[in-house]
């Protein structure tokens, strides 16, 4: 065993590097030790792959200038490949190229924005309607629909309101019903709208949302109003939060093309930070070794793995200093994450009800004697099976909360209904009671802090405070006092040691 | 029902942290634990060493030799099978009788020779181990509840844990099983702990589930004026444990068998902590002493007179010794 001084010291010495740096880099480069919503960047970062025999050329169109978005820097880490953007056509388009290339290729580009509501750039006016006319029937079809809608809308942004509404109103009428095996939704509304004279495109647009991997872009529709686009979704009719929303593509025939590649295609995965600008535009040099320069679909999984170690400690606290019993060591901190992405009672809910079902079929298992490998797969089939059942009832239902009971992990799910049945057969119902509860309560705990914005952010911005984190989990590894809940266990000494003075006096 | 931290730490209780840092890690090199958690080896270093254990009969460790154990189990009228690597009891199985119908298990009911094996199944698949390792069936020879015992304990054989910290006993305490504990012994499964004098093998007091006791709740045999026998042979036994497992902090469960005596059943690289609440003591005065003490390989007679003199309580002329004897003897001439 080390001495007391030398471990105190190397405990110290982490605590003081982790939070030095933190406040180094606090300071240096700007990075907010709180996070703030005004200052949210974007990271996105489109993938492109595909695979290649011989010379090759690659076009990805990129983002037109739009309101409430800047954009801070680009990057295109492709080695190998000629890179240039095409700002000849109406939208830039990042061109590749590369003379000979082999088998399957990946292409990144990369695009930092700052989400910026008072950014606005005046849209270009559109060139004057050139309506396609539609063949019969569809010609008849379409003006019957427009003479039906006309008189009830008054201008482009309400008919095109009425148009989506009666797009998608079910049981469609017989003329959209025909238009609609003719053509797509979207090509439709743009076509319909151009008829009667209104300006309007299918766009494709990114959903921003923090940490999503392997997206790619939803078809939108965007209409002339008064001096600026407004978008619409085709499913629900006017967007009126766009904020979260990046237009992509809105003048260019296609997102990818790619000449001498088969099997192309575009994902895009994203991440939200909370940096300042300036730090932004400086960061991006210094931080060449730091997380930040992984790609996104990487950083976004980070976002959650730099979370396990407050999940860890969170464990450590409550089963060295307070005395929780716990089934499995390190369950509850993989329960919490579940519950970071099902919310907390949902998540709860589906928890209960699936080990609570497994522990009922497990029962009957018990009586079967069967191998514990070949036990513990039945497990995991029949915990399958339960989701499933609960994910399709819950859908019924119309409960959208059932669906997340997919987030679990299935493996871990088992192995707890295995523990805890065991547990049921060897100690009774109590400890599992004790040791199930305890569990909760730690991933319940965990999951609070984890799911604070304070803790996310300074978590993944100053991955060196985890150094910090582990001299505080070194500390209580060497803790050798009481347990809380040992001062309850025990609590008898205390009577009988008041009894025995009581007896002397 | 709290305590606070302040009058644990008088009363000198050994928490679960201190005990896993500074005694478990300290005195028990892991390479030593297979030794001890694994029944047979126990027994078969024990053998080696002297030390009475039950006698092992047979040992059954693939599927094949299941199949053909009929035979072997014939010449025997009482067995015990256990698993290796089983704890808390788990996967015991007792027969106190066997006839052309089948075995008798010690609750009076009659299984089959297909139970028999199923049960031997059972645990070479690991159904009792930790983590479900794979693991042998030991068959033994079944412990004879000494007389005095008798009338005691609800079911099952009472046994004897010590404490044994450097060679040194340093605590005991005698544990029954209870209906509630479902036969078996132990404490937080129900069993009544009885805490033991080293100096005499007289009991102090009672517990169950944590609570004072004074008569067993099944039997209503008072718990008060037990006094072990062989006590000093028990004591050299556990002594000699350390020796022969070179562990520094460990649990020696020890039965009395009414034939041969004191016998080693197994050993424990993490005991428990209720002891201390058996015993109304706490172990950390009596760790402290022991390892103040500074003498080289003292002898297997040396420490256990040592124990016995210095950890003695159950003294009813003497008041004088500092702690809580004084106070327990009047409790004790009080209920007596």
């Amino acid at each position: 065993m080390t001495q007391r001084g030398p471990f105190l010291f190397s405990v110290a010495l982490l605590f003081i590097a982790g939070a030095g740096t933190a406040w180094f880099r606090h300071v240096d480069l700007g990075i907010p030790l709180l996070p703030g919503a005004q200052q949210l960047v974007w990271q996105v970062e489109a993938q492109v792959e595909f695979s290649a025999d011989g010379t090759v050329q690659a076009f990805l169109t990129l983002p037109p200038k739009q309101s409430g978005f800047r954009i801070v820097s680009e990057s295109h880490p492709s080695p190998g490949y000629g890179f240039a953007v095409d700002r000849s056509g109406r939208q830039p388009r990042a061109h590749w190229t590369k003379r000979t290339a082999l088998g399957n290729q990946m292409l990144f580009y990369k695009l930092d924005l700052v989400q910026d509501p008072d950014y606005e750039v005046a849209a270009e006016a559109p060139a004057r309607v050139v309506p396609v006319p539609f063949d019969e029937p569809y010609r008849t079809a379409a003006s019957q629909v427009l003479t039906a809608l006309l008189p009830i809308t008054a201008d482009a942004r309400s008919l095109a309101q009425q148009i989506i509404l009666k797009i998608n109103t079910v049981p469609l009428d017989q003329n959209m019903n025909l238009l609609l095996d003719r053509y797509r939704a979207q090509r439709l509304l743009s076509r319909l709208l151009m008829v009667a004279g209104i300006p309007a495109r299918t766009v494709k647009v990114l959903p921003l949302e923090d940490g999503r991997r392997r997206q790619s872009l939803t078809d939108f529709l965007q209409v002339w109003h008064e001096g600026r686009w407004l978008l619409f979704d085709p499913n629900t009719g006017l967007v009126s939060n766009t904020d979260n929303l990046l237009l992509w593509q809105t003048d260019t025939p296609s997102v990818l093309e790619v000449i001498g590649g088969t099997r192309s295609r575009v994902t895009f995965s994203m991440i939200s930070q909370t940096r300042s600008t300036m730090g932004l535009a400086t960061g991006q040099e210094a931080s060449s070794f730091s997380l930040y320069s992984l790609p996104i679909a990487e950083q976004g999984m980070f976002k959650l793995i730099l979370l396990l170690p407050v999940g860890a400690l969170v464990v450590v606290i409550m089963r060295l200093l307070v005395g929780i019993r716990t089934s499995g060591t390190f369950m509850p901190i993989l329960i919490a994450l579940t519950f970071l992405q099902t919310e907390l009672v949902p998540g709860i809910i589906s928890l209960v009800l699936v080990v609570s079902v497994g522990l009922m079929l497990r029962s009957y298992l018990s009586a079967m004697n069967l191998l514990l490998v070949a036990r513990i797969a039945t497990i995991v089939v029949i915990v399958i099976g339960i989701v499933s059942v609960f994910a399709v009832i819950s859908y019924r239902l119309g409960l959208i909360a059932g669906q997340t009971i997919t987030f679990f992990p299935m493996i871990i799910l088992a192995w707890t209904i295995e523990r805890m049945s065991i547990l049921w057969e060897e100690e009774g119902p109590r400890e599992v009671l004790i040791q199930g509860g305890g569990s909760l309560l730690v991933a319940v705990l965990a999951y609070v802090l984890m799911n604070q914005a304070t803790v996310a952010h300074l978590a993944f911005n100053f991955p060196e405070l985890h150094l910090c984190l582990l001299a505080a989990i070194m500390v209580i590894g060497r803790y050798t006092g009481y347990r809380l809940l040992e001062l309850h266990r025990f609590g008898a000494l205390d009577d009988n040691a008041r009894g025995r003075r009581e007896d002397v006096h | 029902m709290f305590i606070s931290a302040r009058r644990l730490r008088d009363l000198g209780i050994l928490g679960m942290n201190k005990r896993n840092v500074e005694y478990i890690n300290r005195f028990n090199p892991r390479r030593l634990y297979p030794l001890v958690d694994n029944k047979l080896r126990t027994k078969l270093i024990a053998q080696k060493a002297g030390l009475p254990v039950p006698d092992l009969l047979h040992v059954v460790s693939a599927q094949y030799e299941i199949e053909s154990i009929e035979p072997s189990l014939r010449e025997l009228s009482e067995f015990v099978i256990k698993p290796a690597q089983g704890s808390g009891g788990k996967g015991i199985l007792v027969i106190l009788d066997q006839d052309d119908d089948g075995y008798t298990k010690s609750s009076g009911v009659k299984i089959g020779l297909l139970d028999v094996k199923r049960h031997l199944t059972n645990i070479i698949s690991g159904l009792h181990s930790l983590g479900g390792r794979t693991d042998v069936a030991i068959i033994e020879a079944l412990v004879r509840v000494n007389p005095l015992f008798e009338h005691i304990s609800h079911e099952g054989v009472p046994d004897i844990r010590l404490i044994v910290f450097k060679g040194y006993p340093i605590m005991g305490m005698l544990r029954l099983a209870t209906k509630a504990s479902d036969g078996k012994a132990n404490l937080h499964q129900g069993a009544i702990g009885v805490g033991l004098d080293i100096g005499s093998g007289r009991s102090l007091a009672a517990v169950q589930h944590d609570r004072r006791i004074t008569h067993h709740p099944d039997t209503g045999v008072p718990l008060t004026d037990i006094t072990v026998p062989y006590w000093t042979v028990l004591l050299r036994l556990a002594a000699r444990c350390y020796e022969v497992t070179q562990l520094g902090y460990l649990g020696c469960d020890i039965v009395i068998d009414e034939h041969r005596g004191p016998l080693l059943l197994e050993l424990n690289a993490r005991p428990g902590l209720s002891i201390q609440i058996a015993n109304d003591q706490g172990l950390l005065p009596r760790l402290n002493q022991i390892e103040s003490i500074d003498e080289f390989a003292p002898s297997l007679d040396a420490r256990v007179e040592y124990a016995m003199r210095h950890f003695a309580q159950y003294d009813p002329q003497q008041t004088t010794q500092p702690g809580g004897p004084k106070s327990r003897s009047a409790r004790g001439e009080a209920s007596t």
